[in-house]
């Protein structure tokens, strides 16, 4: 089981987080009704590296943005997504 | 080997076996050579190993609850008053009616089963009953097993699979410099190949320097556990380890037989050796044909020797040591190496080279002989035990798992560990197998077996390559190799040396079939742990869960949730129940606990803004203290929550939706809030469990409301702040059943009092049976059967609600043409014209038609006057209202005429809730 690090409560196993969607996927509020169901149906599935939504749901509560090889599992890199990320 | 005699029996039999013996090895010491019956064509079966590779001796071993059906009994350790039993046989073991199949058994070649599924139909049905009472291994047991599963989590530096020499050194090489370690041996004891092959280790006999390794190891804390197999192991080092606390089938002293252990470790050393492989030739699966190394444990270990004249057959040098103990405790042996004499060497032994067997001769109890190819001609000899080895398979299984990648060692014959994804490396003979040569199968190939736990022949393999079946992963389902319990731990080499031949390609290149969990079986009571019977998932009470529980209601889990189905009185049935408390809804007033809808504080300068998202109608009109119906899409524009939202302040809003959606809605709200408006000043707060709350409804429930608040009751669609046997209260004015009615939510730490409050004001509870028929009455909605995330907001009705504005989640997808299509499914009522309840579930086919055009979500009857309605979804059915249709079940063979209405059966002008 992968071990993902929130960036708020640290090195956590894969059991504690719920994979949302493919960063690709993420319809946004304003998004144009091509675009739309562009992300909805038409998403990438790369067989490589791709970002990903999550959320650390049995720890901190917390989303996060992960980018992560989706052949050998290997995260490149995990940040927070949301009012706490904002500068 | 001291101490004194154990009693067990087999098949009845009552036998004693020496202290430290298997199973296996305490029949061979009793002479018995039949175990049991095999898998497909039930010949009869001995023992091949001396692990837990074993495809052949499975037995069932306990009694009652504690029964366990195809244990290994290579893998199993004798106790007291063990009683093991032999599988697959009828009457017995040695007159077993089952092997006549052996006669036909070419009725069921490779790919057998293919054939029939996908033949005629009716074929396979025809065969079924047949083959499910012939082929099979041991009856799963029927009791509840009466013993405790433990579960345990544990983190160390180092976790060592496998507690031979490799894995002992690795541990203490580990605990010398620093690190804590956890190693796992799945024998009774450390070192067992030791046993096998005595020899001085640093001084000191073999497994006293075992004990003192692992002395070393518990002494700084690490943990040294025996019977213990490690099943599987995924990304970043996780593995589960499963602990025998006793033998299978015996009563554990404290109540725990096993302990699951999930370990998390810095790095892991996979210890875990080599499997022997079997030779390909006919009647190799006979009893009296085994493994080199296995021949050796027992009886360099166990004390055991199975036979006295025995041929050893061989491609490389580890069965020469067979060889050897053999003749050292008195058996004659002849050595059949198929290789060239090495030069200057003198074993002693009588040695064939250029010598394979082709045909073992003998019967269910024993080989008699074997006839041989020695440099192009044939010769028998008489023997009682043939040994083999075709060379060792390291342990790669662990590493494969956790996506590791394997090298072909040309010497060995064999794949060894390649590179790793994770922290993980192998040692000892699972890095480096001792070399030896590859051989073909010989013989005659129908009796020449490669998978003996699932009966596959070298026949088999070559009908299913000559039926086109040529990729590893294809022939491996056509045939069933290596998908036995065994997971064909002596059988995958010989295969792909078979199809590599067919093929003309080198073995690397005709792959591997994936390695997956478990390594050898666990039991699933392990992996269960103490979530058993009603721990086996979460029960939810609500505050109230008490008071409902005083009165003895039926209960129904409404997801985890216990809630008060109906309150019987008497003999009252649920329906009779049921529909008591609805009519005192009817007709003068009811309370319900409605604590487990789900709630949602919105608070902040832009809590409008992120209302209009989530929810397709306004919140921004709403007045200070008024709420509205509310109901949610989700992106792709199908409505899948409703609720309502109050405006409890200028910027304090409270959202309630479906109990049922609750956590989904939770985890959506979320979801918008950071990933979609981050930049919004909202807080969303789920307040589910810290809000109680009851609906009263009825005609009388404006009066009780107002005499228990001392004040006047809301008007509808209104909230006001009140308090309640001094209890501050939230009256909110919103009914779901049709009569004039409140929610009254609080701090649920007060629940009883103003449950209690409120019950003596003269309300009759009523519980969910109720609620149902009078929401399918009024035609409500519930999120599941009528919302079910297919419809969208027009196709429920509810078009009129929509916010105009738009801005709402899901907008933007409702411009597809299939949301244009009128005859999309529709919400609509349902009336029976000639008695008789409409059937839940039940297809709605027209009088004429064959095709199913909707189906029925909610079935109810008018609650005062009586007649049977229904709700449901139908093709286009708000324009098909008086329609005449068949509500048909043909599963339950029910069938009732109905006419399509308007799902507003009760009060449709909303009169009587209005002030």
């Amino acid at each position: 089981m992968k071990l993902i690090p929130c960036p708020h409560c640290g090195n956590r196993a894969q059991a504690e987080f719920v994979y949302e969607r493919t960063a690709d996927s993420v319809v946004p509020l304003d998004a144009a009704p091509d675009a739309a169901v562009a992300a909805l149906f038409g998403r990438a599935n790369l067989r490589g590296v791709e970002e990903e939504v999550w959320r650390h749901t049995h720890g901190c509560g917390s989303w996060l943005l992960i980018r992560r090889d989706r052949v050998s599992h290997a995260l490149e890199w995990v940040k927070l997504i949301g009012p706490e990320a904002l500068p | 080997m001291i101490g004194p005699a154990i009693n067990f029996t087999f098949d009845g039999r009552c036998l004693t076996a020496r202290p430290g013996q298997t199973l296996a090895a305490a029949l061979l010491d009793n002479g018995i050579k039949l175990i049991g019956r095999s898998f497909k064509y039930h010949r009869p079966r001995g023992i091949l190993s001396a692990g837990v590779e074993e495809p052949n001796a499975l037995v069932t071993v306990g009694s009652g609850g504690r029964t366990e059906p195809n244990t290994r009994a290579t893998d199993l350790f004798v106790y007291e008053g063990m009683v093991a039993t032999s599988q697959n046989r009828w009457p017995t073991l040695s007159s077993d009616v089952g092997a006549a199949l052996q006669l036909v058994s070419r009725a069921l070649p490779a790919g057998f089963y293919y054939k029939t599924f996908f033949g005629p139909p009716g074929l396979w049905l025809f065969y079924e009953k047949f083959i499910r009472r012939a082929a099979g291994l041991g009856p799963a047991p029927t009791r509840i097993d009466p013993d405790q599963y433990a579960q345990r989590a544990a983190f160390c530096d180092v976790l060592v699979v496998g507690g031979g020499p490799a894995g002992l050194l690795a541990a203490r090489d580990a605990v010398r410099s620093g690190k804590t370690v956890i190693l796992a041996e799945q024998d009774a004891v450390l070192a067992p190949s030791l046993l096998r092959d005595p020899q001085e280790i640093d001084g000191q006999p073999g497994s006293e320097w075992a004990a003192i390794v692992a002395d070393e190891v518990r002494a700084s804390g690490g943990k040294v556990l025996t019977r213990t197999s490690a099943s599987g192991l995924w990304d970043d080092q996780f593995i589960c380890l499963s602990e025998k606390l006793v033998e299978p089938g015996q009563v554990p002293e404290n109540g725990f037989t096993q302990r699951y252990w999930h370990v998390r470790a810095g790095e892991v050393v996979l210890a875990t050796g080599a499997i022997e492989r079997p030779l390909t030739f006919a009647n190799n699966d006979r009893p009296g044909v085994m493994l080199s190394q296995a021949v050796r444990t027992y009886v360099n270990r166990f004390g055991v020797v199975p036979g006295k004249r025995v041929v050893v057959a061989t491609t490389g040098d580890d069965a020469y040591l067979t060889a050897q103990a053999l003749k050292a405790a008195g058996a004659e042996v002849v050595v059949l190496d198929s290789r060239a004499a090495p030069a200057g060497q003198d074993s002693g032994l009588e040695v064939h080279n250029h010598a394979a067997p082709l045909t073992a001769i003998g019967g269910k109890y024993g080989v008699t002989r074997l006839v041989a190819e020695i440099g192009g001609d044939e010769r028998s000899f008489d023997c009682d035990l043939i040994a083999m080895s075709g060379g060792f398979t390291p342990v790669v299984h662990l590493h494969m798992q956790a996506g590791g990648k394997l090298d072909w060692d040309e010497a060995a014959q064999a794949f060894v560990p390649g590179t790793s994804r994770w922290n993980v490396r192998s040692v000892g003979l699972a890095a480096q197998p001792s070399p030896a040569e590859a051989v073909g199968a010989a013989g005659n190939t129908k009796q020449a077996f490669v998978d003996f736990q699932n009966d596959v022949t070298v026949a088999d393999l070559d009908l299913a390559w000559r039926e086109g079946y040529r990729s590893v992963e294809h022939l491996k389902r056509y045939t069933t190799l290596g998908m036995a319990t065994d997971q064909g731990k002596t059988s995958n080499m010989a295969a792909l040396d078979r199809i590599a031949r067919r093929e003309g390609m080198a073995v690397p290149e005709a792959g591997l079939t994936t390695f997956r969990p478990p390594y050898t079986p666990v039991s699933l009571g392990a992996l269960a742990g103490l979530a058993t019977g009603e721990h086996a998932q979460p029960t939810r009470r609500p505050a109230l869960y008490d008071l409902h529980a005083a009165k003895n209601p039926i209960w129904l889990n409404a997801g985890y949730w216990k809630r008060p189905r109906a309150y019987p009185l008497g003999s009252e049935s649920l329906a009779q129940a049921g529909l008591r408390e609805a009519r005192a809804v009817r007709s003068a007033a009811g309370m319900c606990d409605v604590s487990t809808l789900a709630k949602f504080e919105v608070q902040g300068p832009d809590a409008v803004q992120f209302l209009e998202r989530v929810c397709q109608t306004t919140a921004g009109k709403l007045a200070v203290g008024r709420g509205r119906y509310t109901f949610m899409a989700r992106e792709d524009g199908l409505v899948f929550d409703d609720g309502t939202v109050w405006r409890l302040g200028e910027a304090r809003y409270l959202l309630t939706s479906s109990t049922g959606g609750a956590s989904r809605m939770e985890t959506w709200l979320s979801y918008v809030r950071h990933k979609l408006c981050g930049d919004l000043r909202v807080s969303v707060v789920p307040v589910q469990e810290h809000y109680a709350a009851i609906a009263v409804a009825g005609p009388n429930s404006s009066a009780i409301i107002a005499t228990l608040t001392k004040a006047e009751a809301p008007r509808h669609m209104s909230v006001v702040e009140r308090t309640i046997a001094e209890t501050p209260v939230l009256v909110m004015a919103a009914s779901f059943s049709g009569e004039r009615a409140f929610e009254v939510h609080f701090d649920a730490s007060h629940a009883q009092t103003v449950w209690r409050a409120i019950e003596a004001a003269g309300c009759c509870p009523y519980g969910l049976e109720a609620m149902e028929l009078l929401r399918i009455e009024k035609g409500h909605m519930v999120v599941g059967p009528d919302i079910d995330g297919r419809l969208t907001a027009e196709d429920l009705g509810l078009g009129r609600m929509v916010n105009k504005a738009g801005g709402w989640i899901g907008q933007s997808a409702l411009h597809r043409p299939a949301f244009a299509d009128p005859l999309r499914k529709q919400f609509v009522g349902l009336e029976a014209l000639d008695g008789g309840s409409i059937p839940e579930g039940s297809m709605l086919v027209g009088l004429a038609g064959a095709e199913a055009e909707g189906h029925v979500t909610g079935s109810g009857l008018r609650v005062i006057e009586g007649g049977s309605i229904a709700i449901g979804h139908l093709k286009g059915g708000q324009a098909r209202h008086g329609e005449e249709m068949w509500a048909s079940s043909p599963t339950r063979r029910l069938k009732v005429r109905v006419r399509v209405t308007s799902p507003h059966f009760y009060d449709p002008a909303g009169e009587r809730y209005r002030d």
